[in-house]
């Protein structure tokens, strides 16, 4: 504490040096260099034999010449998608097998955070580069774009080829994303090229090849090869298939508006809460500005919804159990609720069978959306969960309506494995990756709250034997940081810890500041944990660098400039009770006084000027790249 | 004297052991001990106003060393070696221009005294009262120091002093008892401050408006219950400020007075600025710069709303102006607390150091008390002499505080 902070001009010039895939080049050679040489030609085949417009859909083609005919540059993009999409594998990919099926799934009752980390990080780092045929097998779901609507098309009757076409524009449309007439003429491009290069491959028989066992073929293959011989058997049940675009948009309309509702919307929230399974009660004392946010009296329904358990036939107890998690903050943060939340889904899909005169299609989404609207109840939705949510009822539609019940049921849980291990996982895994590259001997890092990402940095980091000092900055009322602070502890990490409010004193000596983000939007705003856009202001005035770590599936196309027009209220009764501080009473018997409002925030927007890189799975870019990354990877979303 | 003595030691005993805190409860001790250490401090008939300078002055030391963060102390100190100045100074004018009008009416051994010492040292005098009304100035440098200026007046007052004891003692005594009534006056103000700035508040909050504050202060607690009794409504943000929660302390006294008050976490501080019209808070100290020292995580309200151009308003009895100009005063006119506040012993306390120097502590625990918040950061000071810009604060400091008392 005595020396202060040594002249600024140490502070690591590199960390405005951003770019897209890794900080140095070395590294970037490196990761070229590790990926196993199989799969990048296991990868190139199915892209490149493609028309190159059909390659123009592809999402990793970061940064896009739009309208690009030459010939060199889908081979180029084609290398940039190995190299982005299979990098990660080469350290952790035996990871996916032992994950899901093993620790995850086989805790059924508080998925903590913590248990969560430990349950893969270790295998992660420990077996590297095993299991190369289901990295195959991720490999090639993660080859974008041309795989599905190959699909779709294929199985097509030729009539409703036309329909299929629409319907993808539709979706495209109606996810806002804004699509030139050139780009829209492209899409169309690339799908009737993708349909004759299917048409030939589909004719000429691909066998059936289980799945990911060869690399040199796609899961997708294997889908399609399926389907064609059953052909004659789905066809039947496939009879109102002319409908199999509107249940979907619908939804999306039904879905679209839910995360946001505006509370203040009296007729609506009349209307919600006759639907509503969670009988919230509303909290007394609001505070004014905040009327267009639920704000419910906490730990009252629990018990209620407790012993509903049994009751509710149409929930799903798998989502039923995820939903009371959210509501009583067993599980919190970003990733860990997205991914109890998908792996919720996929029970629901594994015990899922399609009632009599209904489609699976159709019957699945409304199902979804039902069991999400219920955890809406429990508690608003993060944008992860909603970009999740868009994911799984993307695939829903788009499951090609002559696969078997059983077979769409596979599809849909290696698709739901696969986001949770490709979008999450492996994303963090990049993230560390390129993280650690930012930590050198001697610094002290500063972060707040307790982000996953940035956890695993900093464990990463002292894995590599770096030498370097953490302050954990946090508040009240969560107090999260104490755990993050206990994790480090016991791993031998040097700590310093404070409240939020001393965040000028200790900010003399920090050299970086790592956050974690909630999401990030499209203009460059992170949405966080409440107190973030503090310490990146203070930061910011004291000339420290802030790095903010965030997986690029909780990007989202939505801009917002304050913290008030979006946002979610915790439990205002937290505020008043201090925890652990029996001294600290000077509030009780006021919290029904119409004077005293609390008001407990959960989330701050931290503008983009006080952020310097944000360091995600697409590598380490400005804030001002980030609609770029949401464009490419909407398109991603909404094609593979 | 050994009352007064006694007095001293338990009041620097509760300085020392953090017993009295606030800058006005410690204001209001510090003067009034220095007003009995005044009365009961028995004055020789030479050089009474040196002698109770020296007197004021060993107190202060102990005083402010006890606590030397909380500077109100030594801001009180300062004050009151003025008032001796002044009064002392005042004293000697009106006796040399009662000498020079009333020559003839006086009495003899008045006349013996100005043929003697006067004529000598009047230029001196003149060089004194320069010194201490107008602190330092370029004229008061080139006329010789002032320490020398008073020290010939004296020597030579004590020198001829034996014959008019009865005389002198009556000046004494007027001396002493034109102190005690400035101390006194220094009493009256530091605590009707409250009042002084309360007054201004309906110059500054309009209806409707949304007030930021977070700490405790009494001031600010005035200040937002003078506009609402003025039927101003406005609505209240408290930030609970987490180690202390000095915030709910706060929210419990507006609610009780009536006003619309929220109460949010401190990291919501940024989210809701931008729909706060002002932010008010009261200052730990002043400084000579117009930086202040605040409650901890003020630093963080100013900066955000120096982002959202939010006016910052610092309440500031004149009792908390410092005349020093700080140095680093994060770190060294601040004060660290106990992490028990933070995190409880219990579970880190395997890491924690206790001083033991055993090898490296793995955790450290910060817990200040105090943030500063620099002068470009303050949009206007309300003092209980009006409004102040930052850059007016050494102005006013040198109304306040005479240059000699400066380093104690």
């Amino acid at each position: 504490m005595e020396s202060r902070r040594n002249p600024r001009a140490v502070v690591d010039p590199k960390v405005r040096q951003v770019g897209f895939f890794t900080s140095s080049q070395p590294d970037s050679t490196q990761q070229q260099q590790q990926q196993p040489d199989p799969i990048a030609s296991a990868s190139s085949p199915p892209v490149s034999t493609i028309s190159p417009s059909g390659n123009s859909l592809s999402p990793v083609m970061i940064p896009p010449p739009r309208h690009n005919s030459s010939d060199t540059f889908p081979l180029r993009g084609a290398a940039a998608a190995a190299a982005s999409a299979v990098s990660p594998s080469s350290f952790s990919y035996s990871s996916r097998r032992d994950f899901p099926d093993g620790s995850m799934t086989a805790s059924p009752g508080r998925v903590s955070r913590g248990s969560f980390i430990k349950s893969y990080v270790p295998v992660a780092s420990s077996l590297p580069g095993v299991g190369i045929d289901s990295m195959a097998a991720a490999k090639s779901s993660s080859v974008p774009a041309t795989g599905l609507t190959t699909v779709s098309v294929v199985n097509m009757p030729p009539g409703l080829s036309e329909e299929v076409q629409s319907d993808q524009k539709n979706n495209s449309k109606s996810l806002k994303e804004k699509t030139t007439k050139a780009e829209r003429r492209a899409l169309q491009e690339a799908q009737r090229a993708a349909k004759a290069a299917a048409k030939a491959e589909g004719g000429g028989k691909v066998p059936p090849v289980t799945s990911g066992s060869v690399a040199g073929t796609s899961v997708k293959a294997a889908k399609t090869a399926k389907p064609t011989s059953q052909k004659n058997d789905v066809v039947v049940a496939a009879g109102p298939s002319e409908k199999k675009g509107g249940p979907s948009e619908k939804d999306r309309k039904k879905d679209a508006p839910h995360p946001r509702m505006q509370y203040d919307d009296e007729s609506r929230v009349v209307k919600a809460k006759r639907r509503a399974v969670v009988k919230q009660t509303e909290a007394k004392n609001r505070v004014e500005l905040f009327r267009h946010l639920p704000q419910y009296e906490h730990g009252t329904q629990l018990p209620d919804l407790e012993t509903k358990f049994f009751q509710l036939d149409p929930m799903h107890p798998a989502v039923y159990k995820v939903g009371l998690q959210y509501l009583s903050g067993d599980i919190s943060g970003g990733n860990a609720r997205c991914i109890a939340m998908l792996q919720a889904f996929q029970e629901v899909v594994k015990d899922y069978s399609t009632p009599p005169e209904k489609t699976l299609n159709r019957d699945m989404t409304a199902k979804i959306s039902s069991y999400v609207s219920f955890l809406i109840e429990c508690r608003p939705l993060s944008v992860s969960m909603g970009n999740a949510i868009r994911f799984v009822k993307n695939r829903i539609a788009k499951l090609p309506i002559t696969l078997s019940e059983s077979e769409a049921k596979a599809a849909l849980q290696s698709d739901i494995e696969m986001f949770i291990n490709e979008k999450i996982i492996v994303a963090d895994n990049v993230i560390v990756k390129h993280a650690v590259t930012k930590i050198r001997d001697g610094d002290v890092l500063l972060t707040y709250g307790s982000p996953t990402a940035v956890e695993m940095v900093l464990l990463r980091a002292h894995e590599l034997r770096k030498k370097f000092r953490v302050l954990v900055v946090d508040s009240r009322p969560k107090l999260e940081g104490q755990l993050l602070l206990r994790r480090l502890i016991k791993r031998g990490i040097n700590c310093t810890y404070t409240h939020i409010n001393a965040i000028s004193y200790i900010m003399h000596e920090v050299t970086k500041v790592f956050l974690g983000a909630s999401s990030v939007l499209s203009n460059g705003t992170v949405y966080s944990r409440v107190g973030t856009a503090c310490v990146a202001m203070v930061a910011n005035a004291f000339r420290v660098p802030v790095l903010v770590c965030c997986e690029a599936y909780k990007f989202h196309e939505r801009v917002q400039l304050d913290s008030i027009c979006s946002n979610e209220l915790g439990d205002p009764n937290a505020i008043s009770k201090v925890r652990g501080r029996e001294d600290i009473n000077y509030l009780d018997g006021l919290t029904n006084n119409a004077n005293l409002q609390f008001l407990n925030l959960m989330y701050d927007a931290t503008p983009s000027d006080y952020i310097s890189m944000i360091i995600t799975d697409y590598g380490m870019v400005p804030p001002t790249s980030v609609p770029v990354i949401v464009r490419e990877y909407q398109k991603e979303h909404v094609l593979v | 004297m050994p009352d007064v003595q006694s007095m001293v030691v338990e009041f620097v005993n509760k300085l020392r052991k953090r017993k009295i805190e606030g800058s006005q409860a410690t204001a209001k001790y510090t003067v009034e001990l220095l007003r009995s250490v005044i009365s009961q401090h028995r004055v020789p008939h030479a050089n009474q106003a040196a002698a109770l300078i020296d007197a004021v002055k060993a107190v202060g030391e102990q005083l402010v060393a006890a606590n030397p963060v909380e500077l109100a102390v030594g801001n009180v100190v300062r004050r009151v070696l003025h008032i001796i100045r002044e009064e002392d100074l005042s004293l000697t004018t009106a006796a040399m221009a009662g000498l020079d009008l009333l020559d003839a009416s006086d009495d003899d051994d008045e006349d013996n005294c100005k043929g003697i010492g006067y004529p000598a040292m009047s230029a001196a005098v003149v060089a004194a009262a320069r010194s201490t009304l107008r602190p330092p100035s370029l004229q008061t440098l080139l006329e010789g120091t002032p320490e020398s200026a008073t020290v010939p007046y004296t020597s030579s007052s004590g020198a001829d002093s034996e014959s008019k004891t009865a005389d002198k003692s009556s000046i004494t005594r007027k001396l002493k008892h034109d102190v005690i009534e400035g101390v006194n006056q220094l009493i009256h103000e530091i605590a009707g401050c409250h009042e002084q700035i309360a007054e201004q508040a309906i110059e500054h909050i309009h209806q409707n408006e949304v007030i930021l504050t977070l700490g405790s202060s009494r001031t600010v607690l005035e200040f937002l219950c003078a506009a609402k009794e003025k039927k101003r409504s406005f609505r209240v943000f408290v930030a609970e400020g987490a180690p202390r929660y000095q915030g709910h302390l706060l929210a419990k006294e507006l609610v009780a007075r009536g006003l619309q008050t929220t109460v949010i976490t401190d990291s919501a501080v940024f989210a809701m600025i931008s729909r706060v019209n002002m932010v008010i808070i009261g200052a730990h100290a002043v400084m000579a710069n117009g930086g202040v020292i605040g409650p901890v995580g003020v630093n963080m309200a100013a900066l955000a709303a120096q982002k959202h151009a939010v006016p910052f308003v610092v309440l500031a009895g004149s009792h908390k102006l410092c005349p020093l100009y700080p140095h680093n005063p994060e770190v060294l006119l601040n004060e660290l607390r106990s992490p028990s506040e933070l995190l409880d012993f219990g579970e880190f306390s395997d890491c924690l150091d206790f001083g033991a120097g055993s090898g490296s502590p793995l955790l450290q625990v910060v817990n200040p008390t105090f943030d500063y918040v620099p002068p470009n950061l303050v949009s206007l000071f309300i003092t209980d002499t009006g409004g102040h810009n930052p850059s007016y604060m050494y102005r006013l400091i040198a109304d306040y505080y005479s240059a000699d008392d400066l380093v104690m």
